[in-house]
């Protein structure tokens, strides 16, 4: 909201205005009624002990975070552009390979890749689309520019809270929303929908899309249910399916009924007993086989983990003008992978002050961010990195961007990312806001809700 | 969903009225039937001493450990609900979701005698408030007609098992009948089930056990009845036969031809030919049919 130079930035003056006649305790309040809502409501994520289902809600912080129509256009710009390289490079590999062939990228990086799926060379997609859902995390450097942190094209969470928490903020301020020109995130369902249907086999006229779910236990399910409900589709479990004469059939009260695309919110690992995990409940054997054959559809497709790994992120730049032939409107974080000898070396040199993150991990898991970290923890890094080095990056400290927020009976900055969300099925289309992260620790740059992360609603203006 | 909440009620009823009525005329209150109700003898004494009222009060409403608990009930729907979240509307989980939240912070303390009628009002109105809202915003599909069959088939079984208890517990003074603890008993059962004034307008000075066991079970006017569930069973079961998605389905009808043929019969031939024996066939036949319910349309063996 204020932009560079603690100016608040100018497309947020509406909003400061009407924002300067409400007293602090009238936030506090409004703040708790949301809290209580959010609880109520059951837009919780859910962590199970023995005999217990604990509903936990994600911190919610009342001040929107605002972006300029232009900032957001530059925005979707940039992200429909990344999500048109990565299906680009996402069908390359998994066909001629002209990208590793040509040495542009390691061949080892992709090939030796745990993401990689070698079952699905060959495979013709619909229109291409490997990654029908991505969100693409960003965040904004201390020039104001945006840059690209991580792309996640597996099955990216969050985008329930986006919509669940504008429906909120229009609750409890009424009087902040109105005639704003604020862009409407509700019809996500509609959007997602129709690109489901658009990546269906081509033999279903009217495609019966189901959201695949591994069940209550999971602690996105909320999200699950979420999703099913915008869309209007059946919410099912692996054990709901079945696949007969590579065809995959969902179990009713009627007996069988086909099924034509799966959103599925499995990982590839447990997606079918057969060709991947045999240990995997969540699965459903065959599935694999009719996948194949072309009888249905996945989203996202199988193998597009490859795409989100850390390193392979690393070239995705060059990825975009090697395949779009042009310039990436959004940069990376700079980024010294530690496989190539000048980024070990760098990395290694310059420990205390850079962040170093393992590859194929997500979720904030195993980064050690240099500065924040003990002695202990970065010789214990060093070690890490030194033993295997293919398995690490490194990037600087970003000063994140930072947005007021509410912290007990003061205003104060605190750091944001933003994830928009970008769905493909023909073409793409980016929703207009995205899940704002917050770290409301004082001076934090960890926005992950396992450390002390919130969200706050996004506002895209007209 | 709805039959654990309509177990919740039940509880809460059976609770309610044993606290309010059972214990004026016998100066002491006996909780001791409310236990053999549910066959909860065994795991009661399992880990309480004595029936006393705090215990068998404790034990039926925020006893986890229960089965047969409020607590386990409402948590148990709540789950349920949780399963079949995309297709209840927002309302029915926002409901049940505060209301599992307010029944699992219930402590010893809120069961004092003083506040335990208040209290069982409250979870009676939270499990009415659910049905009220279920039945004011569920879209009308399958989902709807299974959660009926699922509502009427627990009411039959409670009221069955209910009539069941008090017919054994009246058993050794079945000569005094019109006795005053035998008038409190019908009298304390009839307000349990919300039935007191039903009946009085049918039956303004007699109380028999044929009386009250008759309009208690086969009245087709009173909501809880046996008779009520049953014709209700059916209709649900019909109209859900007539979706085309079930054209194929072919479903056994022998168990609700047995409880239909049950609740055609008059109360005095119940009586006569043996309640206790009428009811154990009727709860068979329930069992039966919710058995052939899953295996027809849920696939279970």
């Amino acid at each position: 909201m204020f932009g560079g130079g603690a100016h608040p930035a100018a497309h947020t003056d509406s909003i400061r205005d009407r924002m300067r006649n409400m007293k602090i305790s009238t936030l506090q309040r409004r703040a708790q009624a949301s809290d209580r809502e959010l609880y109520n409501l059951g837009i919780t994520f859910t962590v199970y002990s023995d005999r217990d289902a604990i509903d936990r809600v994600l911190p919610f912080d009342v001040i929107p975070r605002v972006l300029s129509r232009d900032d957001w256009s530059h925005i979707e710009r940039g992200c429909v552009q990344r999500v048109a390289a990565l299906n680009r490079f996402l069908h390359d590999i998994y066909h001629e390979q002209h990208i590793l062939n040509d040495g542009t990228v390691p061949a080892e990086l992709v090939l030796r890749n745990a993401n990689f799926r070698p079952e699905m060379k060959g495979l013709d997609l619909p229109h291409g689309t490997y990654v029908s859902i991505c969100g693409i995390d960003l965040v904004r450097d201390g020039q104001g520019v945006f840059r690209v942190l991580e792309d996640n094209a597996r099955t990216p969470s969050g985008v329930s809270y986006v919509v669940e928490n504008r429906h909120l903020m229009m609750r409890a301020f009424p009087d902040l929303t109105g005639n704003v020109g604020l862009r409407q995130v509700s019809n996500y369902g509609m959007h997602l929908r129709a690109a489901l249907a658009e990546i269906a086999p081509s033999s279903a006229s009217d495609p019966n899309v189901v959201l695949m779910s591994p069940g209550v236990f999971n602690s996105a399910y909320f999200e699950h249910v979420f999703l099913a409900r915008e869309m209007g589709v059946p919410l099912v479990e692996g054990r709901d399916l079945v696949v007969e004469d590579d065809r995959v059939f969902m179990k009713t009260t009627g007996g069988l009924r086909r099924v034509d695309v799966i959103y599925r919110r499995v990982d590839d690992a447990f997606l079918d007993p057969e060709q991947f995990n045999p240990e995997s409940m969540l699965g459903v054997r065959g599935l694999f086989r009719a996948y194949r054959a072309g009888h249905v559809s996945l989203a996202n497709a199988v193998g597009t983990g490859v795409a989100d790994d850390k390193a392979v992120y690393a070239y995705m730049p060059r990825m975009v003008q090697y395949y779009l032939d042009e310039e990436p409107i959004l940069p990376n974080v700079d980024t010294h992978l530690c496989r190539e000898p000048e980024g070990l070396a760098y990395t290694l040199a310059h420990l205390s002050e850079l962040v170093v993150k393992p590859v194929g991990e997500s979720g904030g898991y195993g980064v050690v961010v240099g500065p924040k970290a003990t002695r202990a923890e970065l010789e214990e890094c060093r070690a890490r990195v030194e033993q295997n080095p293919a398995n690490y990056i490194s990037q600087p400290v970003i000063d994140l961007s930072v947005c007021p927020t509410l912290i007990d009976d003061s205003i104060e900055p605190r750091h944001v990312d933003l994830r928009p969300y970008i769905v493909t099925g023909k073409e793409s289309w980016v929703l207009p806001g995205g899940l704002t992260r917050v770290a409301l620790r004082k001076g934090s740059l960890v926005v992950n809700s396992s450390q002390g992360g919130g969200t706050k609603d996004t506002w895209v203006l007209e | 969903m709805g039959r654990y909440m309509e177990r919740a009620e039940n509880l809460a009823r059976i609770v309610d009225v044993n606290e309010t009525f059972a214990r004026d005329e016998q100066g002491a209150n006996d909780w001791l039937p409310i236990l053999k109700l549910h066959r909860d003898e065994e795991a009661f004494f399992e880990r309480y001493k004595k029936a006393t009222s705090a215990n068998v009060v404790r034990f039926y409403i925020i006893d986890e450990e229960n089965p047969n608990s409020i607590i386990y009930s409402v948590r148990a729907a709540r789950e349920n609900a949780r399963s079949i979240r995309h297709v209840i509307s927002l309302e029915t989980w926002a409901q049940l979701n505060v209301f599992y939240n307010w029944v699992a912070s219930l402590t010893a303390r809120n069961l004092r005698l003083s506040e335990l009628s208040r209290l069982c009002g409250r979870i009676k109105e939270g499990v009415q408030l659910h049905s009220g809202i279920v039945t004011g915003t569920l879209y009308r599909d399958q989902v709807w007609s299974f959660y009926r069959l699922g509502v009427f088939t627990e009411l039959a079984d409670q009221i069955t098992r209910l009539v069941d208890i008090k017919y054994h517990a009246l058993l050794p003074s079945w000569q005094d009948v019109g006795s005053p603890v035998d008038i409190a008993q019908w009298n304390a059962l009839l307000r349990s089930v919300s039935a007191y004034h039903g009946y009085r307008r049918v039956f303004p000075a007699r109380m028999t056990p044929t009386t009250v066991a008759g309009f208690i079970l086969l009245s087709p006017r009173f909501p809880r009845s046996l008779s009520h569930c049953v014709s209700n069973i059916e209709a649900t079961l019909d109209e859900l036969l007539t979706n085309e998605d079930l054209q194929d389905v072919s479903f056994p009808r022998d168990s609700l031809e047995t409880l239909k043929e049950l609740t055609s019969r008059s109360p005095e031939s119940v009586i006569t030919a043996g309640l206790h024996e009428y009811l154990d066939e009727a709860q068979v036949a329930l069992l039966d049919f919710g058995a052939q319910v899953a295996a027809t349309f849920f696939h279970a063996d």
